[in-house]
């Protein structure tokens, strides 16, 4: 009987302690060198970073974990993870928004190596004296062109312009003109419709609500001189809907059916031909060489402004800038920390490390550590590389850091696949837009 | 027997309760005191009062979700519990095939949500495609499509209970209905039903609960599209909680309102159903 309890006991206990085993690993040694945990953002280079990681770690012997959240997760997994015993050393915010839901988690990074090689300092997030959040990739995004089809194109005969190439095409006019007259010949052109399917299936409209937004917010800063507004009048409303109207009334898909197209629809559509032109970003290269069968060279692809309608279209630049800032945790143990400032400067000042950068990830690296012989071999990224040297046009910066949140977007979003289907009016999209911008800087003002 | 079971109930318990308390009871005690709170992570919580209740009710989409859950929470509990009971009844003859007709019926149970809501997605898709829309041009569509998808998925399942009240009718009294004349409708009217309350317990317990909370099949469905105006109330906290920088005690406040009305909601319908429930 006693020795059935004691069998009993230990046999529960057993389960008891096997319950929790999962709960807390225990830290290995070595703890004076401290590890880094880097939560990646994004998942197209998740393989890349966890070499990068394993190459560090048998370099140097400090351990390297990096975990990748799933697209659009971002917030979620950052939010749990770092409630946990070890939490990421490393993370990313998008922006001065993303600083205001992380202040408490992000370290003063004024004093390290890393900001003293940022080639352009203000590129930083800054509170006051202290830097909290410092890019480390520059990204771009337009109008991507297949310019074999432009080519085929220029070369009918009863084409409706006198130009005679895609280079030409230098304000909103000319490109309504080319994108309709192309329309026309979509057949002979073997197109399904000049622009790719305009994505609006949920999650997938970010490059209408925060994108494209992002010109017309641009110009009513710059007309404001300013780089932050409370509230907003979505002055150069009409311009936004120029293109947006011209992508919708061009496109591979009848204007109903956007709400079931995603990014990789539209990829997929320009990477295989069936489409002239996308918006979207240099990160987009990636998406064409990854569908099957794609027929786009890689020296036909090319970058357009997102030309509106404005006066200033002539002039206007690419869209460049970023949402990508590293931030250390402030939370972390100092070992840790440190160990997490070296992996950065390790990333940017090293053969091996610059190389990963540039090569593997294809990133544009805005620090003084790299010459301008140093780019990534992609064909977009090298068009953002030499778009941020040219003086001759102005950059229109990711001003769309400072929209208020996630919901004011997704509102303005839903908004605008109404209006594509036909369901709302304009002008209910704009005072929509506006008035949800107001509440939500209110919302999340205090 | 019997004392042995007492002196060893302990043991036996305790790492269920273990589990459940670390799992279970202390979450949900954090949770509601996190409602009261200003924080990102629940680490850094600070007690800010009832500020996110008032928030949650200053912004309409809470009562917007409301509506929309409710609504449907009516026609898929009244639904799936109509046909899973026809479908029972018809099941339970010993007509041929009986059996792989039941596991036909029961296979939906076993798709996870989000799968089936991008099945579904797809097929309706489709069907409106041909008029040259999509499941999000109109909120019905979305609202419709939930309905039947929920019908889908859970008749199966409420079938199956169904079919063993039904079976567990005692036939002597069937026998003796029959002898006294009763009419078929009257037998399954005045006899069966009352029988077999608890099998309407429950069922009307599992789908009220189950389409109140709904979640994934919502999320793949339409995820609220057209602006949120099929976004049920699970989505909406979830939406609530990450969509907005410091927001997230206004989830966690709305989460608290969800608990608290569906356990409510779900109270009234057991002692609503309990009561008719007869002896054997």
């Amino acid at each position: 009987m006693k020795f059935k309890k004691v069998i009993a006991l230990s046999l529960v206990s057993l389960m008891a302690v096997g319950l929790f085993a999962g709960c807390g690993s225990k830290k290995e040694e070595g703890d004076d060198k401290g590890s880094v945990y880097y939560l990646n953002f994004k998942p197209e280079v998740s393989k890349q970073w966890e070499t990068i990681a394993k190459e560090y770690e048998d370099e140097t012997g400090v351990k390297v974990k990096v975990s990748t959240a799933a697209s659009g997760q971002y917030e979620t997994t950052l939010k749990s993870e770092i409630a946990k015993k070890e939490p990421p050393t490393l993370f990313q915010i998008n922006g001065p928004i993303g600083y205001k839901t992380w202040s408490a988690y992000c370290m003063d990074l004024k004093d390290t190596d890393f900001y003293k090689n940022l080639s352009d300092p203000s590129l930083a997030v800054t509170d006051g004296d202290g830097v909290y959040g410092i890019p480390y990739v520059v990204e771009g995004f337009g109008i991507i062109y297949n310019d074999a089809i432009m080519q085929q194109y220029f070369a009918l005969a009863d084409k409706a312009v006198s130009i005679g190439s895609a280079d030409e095409i230098q304000d909103f006019d000319t490109l309504k003109a080319v994108a309709e007259d192309m329309t026309k010949h979509k057949e002979e052109l073997g197109i399904d419709g000049v622009f790719s399917s305009t994505s609006f299936s949920p999650g997938e409209d970010w490059r209408w609500q925060t994108h494209l937004a992002n010109v017309p917010i641009f110009y009513e800063y710059k007309d404001n001189d300013t780089n932050d507004m409370d509230k907003i009048e979505f002055s150069y409303n009409k311009e936004y809907k120029n293109l947006f109207d011209l992508y919708l009334n061009n496109s591979t898909v009848e204007p109903g059916l956007v709400g079931s197209k995603t990014v990789n629809d539209s990829m997929a559509e320009f990477a295989l031909g069936k489409s002239a032109m996308v918006q979207n970003g240099n990160w987009g290269w990636g998406q064409v060489t990854e569908t099957d069968g794609y027929v786009v060279k890689a020296e036909d692809v090319k970058f357009m402004p997102l030309y509106t309608g404005t006066d200033d279209d002539k002039d206007q630049g690419l869209c460049l800038g970023t949402e990508n800032y590293f931030c250390v945790n402030e939370k972390a143990s100092d070992a840790d920390k440190q160990a997490t400032l070296d992996f950065m400067n390790w990333l940017v000042t090293s053969e091996k490390g610059k190389k990963f950068m540039i090569e593997d990830m294809g990133f544009i690296m805005p620090f003084s550590t790299f010459d301008s012989s140093e780019q990534p071999e992609d064909p977009l990224a090298q068009q953002i590389a030499a778009a941020l040297q040219d003086d001759s046009k102005t950059v229109v910066n990711w001003v769309f850091t400072t929209f208020p949140s996630q919901t004011f977007k997704d509102d303005f979003g839903a908004s605008l696949l109404e209006y594509a289907q036909g369901n709302k009016e304009w002008d209910a999209v704009v005072s929509d837009m506006t008035a949800s911008w107001a509440s939500e800087k209110e919302a999340i003002a205090d | 027997m019997h004392k042995a079971l007492k002196k060893y109930f302990p043991v036996f318990v305790l790492p269920t309760l273990i589990a459940f308390t670390f799992a279970f009871l202390l979450p949900f005690i954090v949770g509601i005191y996190l409602s009261f709170c200003d924080f990102t992570t629940i680490i850094d919580a600070e007690f800010v009062g009832l500020k996110n209740y008032s928030r949650m009710l200053q912004h309409g989409d809470f009562i917007q979700a409301l509506k929309f859950t409710g609504a449907f929470t009516v026609l898929a509990v009244i639904s799936v519990n109509v046909f899973a009971f026809i479908l029972a009844l018809g099941l339970t003859k010993g007509i041929k095939g009986t059996n792989l007709y039941r596991s036909v019926f029961f296979m939906p149970n076993l798709i996870g949500g989000i799968v089936l809501g991008y099945i579904w997605k797809m097929i309706i898709d489709g069907v409106l495609l041909t008029k040259g829309m999509t499941i999000v041009s109109d909120p019905k569509y979305g609202f419709w499509g939930l309905v039947i998808l929920m019908n889908w998925q859970m008749i199966g399942y409420m079938m199956i209970i169904y079919i063993t009240g039904i079976q567990n009718v005692s036939p002597d009294l069937l026998e003796a209905a029959e002898i006294d004349g009763t009419t078929r409708f009257q037998a399954i009217r005045k006899i069966v039903m009352p029988m077999m309350m608890p099998s309407f317990t429950i069922c009307l317990f599992l789908t009220l609960t189950n389409s109140f909370k709904l979640f994934d099949q919502n999320l793949a469905l339409t995820a609220g599209a057209p602006g949120r105006k099929t976004q049920m109330l699970a989505l909406d906290i979830y939406n609530t909680f990450y969509g907005r920088p410091g927001w997230e005690g206004v989830g966690q406040a709305k989460a608290v309102v969800f608990f608290l009305l569906l356990g409510v909601v779900a109270l009234i319908q057991l002692r609503a159903t309990r009561s008719k429930e007869v002896e054997n």
